[in-house]
């Protein structure tokens, strides 16, 4: 996993709520055995007609729209344990998401990408949405070691939340895989202790 | 200290916990099937890792495959590489598979209880959110993704932060026509399609006590609609009556130290949760839902909300137009096109017995395309012991082989666009049942009765 420390970007709104990871990425998608490549399919029924050519009005095919950040309605990656969601985003060029809040499973599964999926208040968010609108080269700052996001032009800046443990991975780049393996001899004695074995 | 049930699995499965607060989660089950897990294997391989315990993992083919003609090689050549990449693994690291061509290949979380590795007490995971189905026993079981896949296949271990713990009650008994379906989506429609995030749903009540095996994995297939990472209900004498004598189940002695301990397994009285809900079942009416996600559900008679909160209004309304739908409208009378009757949500054999009491000696509409999906191999075969399938092929519904189908439409099970389908799955996401597509979830009841009558009706006039 690649380290995350800082991003100055800008960001793309998507202000629908419950976006779920079928509209991430469709099921019809997810033939693929390796994790690359889903970036070319995110979004794919909102940002393609049928016959692939793309749809001028999505967030992601308007010009005056870039950055590394989305940001999106609350409850935001709901529905399927899918993390080729979270691999499109990363794919596609994302580094952080902006909701006001997240799905369980996709919040785990961007953490373990490289996805740093960054809480706001719904306050903080519909302000975000309409500001970026306005503006779309308003600049962004995330800071993951102050945890905090910055707005320049606002003057003001927002402390999220983080898992202390999540956020050291992040930064160093660091899988959950690691720390496990590295937990075998409590787990087989954790094994010898169990009373019941069925 | 009163402890509630989802507290006494996790801290029977707590192998240690770090300075941070999450805890080192022992994994007694691993499920895994094609689309989730080939990323999983290579990470392994890559990391020069072994696979921890193979033993507990389980594997089946169900997402991708064909649901007609499953003796000939897939057809479709993506789908039949991952399938056939999930063989190779298998054979690779010795994990048991259930594929194509074996009796009891299936639905990932159907065949898990049939074959009795889903019991009460264990903790189980999947790369699939449907998990929480397994809770229906009483078990802690989540959904997980592929990085977590991997994790499980290194060390039978997961980092997990406890879940907070949410109660909701159904109280009193369900009326005709109501099913358990009903009853989860009327629970959803209340919490809404983000209520229980971050929660473990305990069900409970007398209405939910009174679910047989079948009904109560469906209400726990669908915690995830709701947000929640899991979903579970107390084991009792209905669970154990199911798991008895199933191939895992525990046998002789080991059988009565089993139910002696799943006896252990309830919320104390004193418990205490950190949200609870409490409904009467009463209230409960047929159930479907109108928009595009599962909590945008109403009785069957009723009406679209006309009114919604200024910050919901874009998306509220972007899914109507999806739907092809209006505010305030009732549903009744709508003309549908298809009904798929399948799933993890409800394709065992109750279901199907469901239908088949209500299509005895009738006929779909012309007009309906009707599509039955079992959930195994078992449940086709228990159907055709029973002669359900000839009920239903003389009702002119299509009985298939088993798999996800058209549920999540990854193999040639599609809804075009723009077609109604009444579906007893889970999702009614856009497009998820093909590009396009427009789901409305129901019972199998109101699948049933909506094939035959070939439009939206309320059922209680139609009940045998």
């Amino acid at each position: 996993m690649e380290k995350f420390q800082t991003l100055h970007t800008t960001g793309r709104p998507l202000p629908l709520e419950n976006i779920d990871t079928d509209q991430i990425i469709p099921a019809r998608f997810l033939k693929a055995t390796t994790r690359e490549g889903f970036g070319e399919n995110l979004f794919r029924d909102w940002r393609y007609n049928a016959d692939g050519s793309p749809k001028a009005d999505f967030v992601l095919n308007d010009p005056r729209y870039g950055g590394q950040i989305l940001v999106a309605g609350k409850n935001f990656g709901c529905g399927s344990s899918r993390e080729h969601a979270a691999w499109a985003l990363y794919d596609a060029g994302f580094r952080t998401v902006i909701s006001s809040y997240f799905a369980d499973i996709f919040r785990g599964n961007a953490l373990n990408t490289g996805l740093l999926p960054l809480q706001v208040s719904d306050e903080v968010l519909a302000r975000l949405l309409a500001a970026i609108e306005a503006d779309p080269q308003l600049e962004l700052v995330v800071d993951l070691p102050a945890q905090t996001l910055a707005v320049p032009a606002w003057g003001e800046t927002f402390s999220f939340a983080i898992d202390p443990y999540k956020k050291e991975c992040l930064l160093n780049g660091y899988d959950d895989i690691d720390f496990l393996v590295n937990q075998k001899s409590a787990i087989e004695a954790y094994e010898q202790q169990r009373a019941w074995t069925w | 200290m009163a402890r509630t049930l989802v507290d006494k699995i996790w801290d029977a499965h707590v192998v240690r916990s770090i300075a941070s607060g999450q805890d080192v989660v022992y994994i007694d089950r691993h499920l895994i099937h094609e689309v989730t897990s080939p990323q999983a294997f290579d990470e392994i391989a890559a990391r020069g890792l072994e696979l921890f315990r193979p033993s507990q993992i389980i594997a089946t083919a169900d997402h991708n495959v064909p649901t007609l003609n499953q003796h000939l090689p897939i057809a479709e050549p993506l789908s039949r590489s991952q399938v056939d990449k999930l063989t190779e693994n298998c054979r690779k690291y010795g994990i048991e598979l259930y594929g194509l061509g074996h009796q009891r290949q299936g639905i990932v979380h159907v065949i898990g209880p049939e074959l009795g590795l889903t019991q009460p007490g264990l903790t189980m995971v999947c790369g699939d959110s449907h998990t929480s189905t397994h809770g229906a026993f009483g078990a802690v079981a989540f959904g997980i993704g592929t990085s977590q896949v991997a994790q499980v296949m290194a060390s039978q271990c997961l980092l997990l932060t406890r879940p907070k713990r949410m109660r909701v009650s159904v109280e009193g008994e369900l009326r005709p026509g109501v099913t358990a379906k009903d009853l989860i989506l009327y629970i959803i429609a209340q919490l809404g399609t983000g209520g229980a995030t971050g929660y473990f749903v305990e069900y409970a009540g007398s209405a939910v006590r009174g679910l047989s095996m079948e009904g109560r994995m469906t209400v726990c297939n669908m915690s995830i609609e709701m947000g929640a990472r899991g979903g579970l209900i107390a084991p009792d004498a209905t669970t154990f009556a199911y798991v008895e004598g199933r191939p895992f189940a525990p046998k002789g002695q080991a059988w009565n130290d089993a139910v002696a301990y799943w006896q252990t397994l309830y919320s104390d009285e004193d418990a205490v949760f950190d949200a609870e809900f409490v409904y009467d079942a009463a209230d409960i009416t047929p159930m479907i839902t109108y928009g595009t996600n599962p909590g945008m559900g109403i009785a069957l008679t009723g009406q679209i909300p006309s009114q919604v909160a200024e910050a919901e209004a874009e998306s509220f309304d972007k899914s109507l137009k999806y739907m092809g739908f209006e505010r305030g409208e009732s549903l009744l009378g709508k003309q549908i096109d298809y009904v798929f009757i399948g799933s993890c949500t409800n394709s065992r054999i109750e279901d199907l017995r469901t239908v088949a009491a209500y299509v005895a000696g009738k006929q779909k509409a012309q007009h309906v395309e009707a599509i039955i999906v079992p959930g195994s191999k078992q449940v086709e075969q228990q159907a055709i012991a029973e002669g359900i399938d000839k009920i239903l092929a003389a009702a002119g519904f299509e009985l298939r082989e088993p798999g996800c189908s058209a549920c999540l439409a990854m193999n040639e099970d599609k809804i075009p666009a723009g077609k109604y389908c009444v579906a007893t799955s889970n999702r009614n996401f856009e497009g998820r049942q093909g590009p396009g597509s427009r789901t409305l979830l129901a019972s199998p009841l109101v699948a049933a009765i909506t094939a035959v009558q070939g439009r939206i009706v309320d059922i209680t006039q139609y009940l045998n």
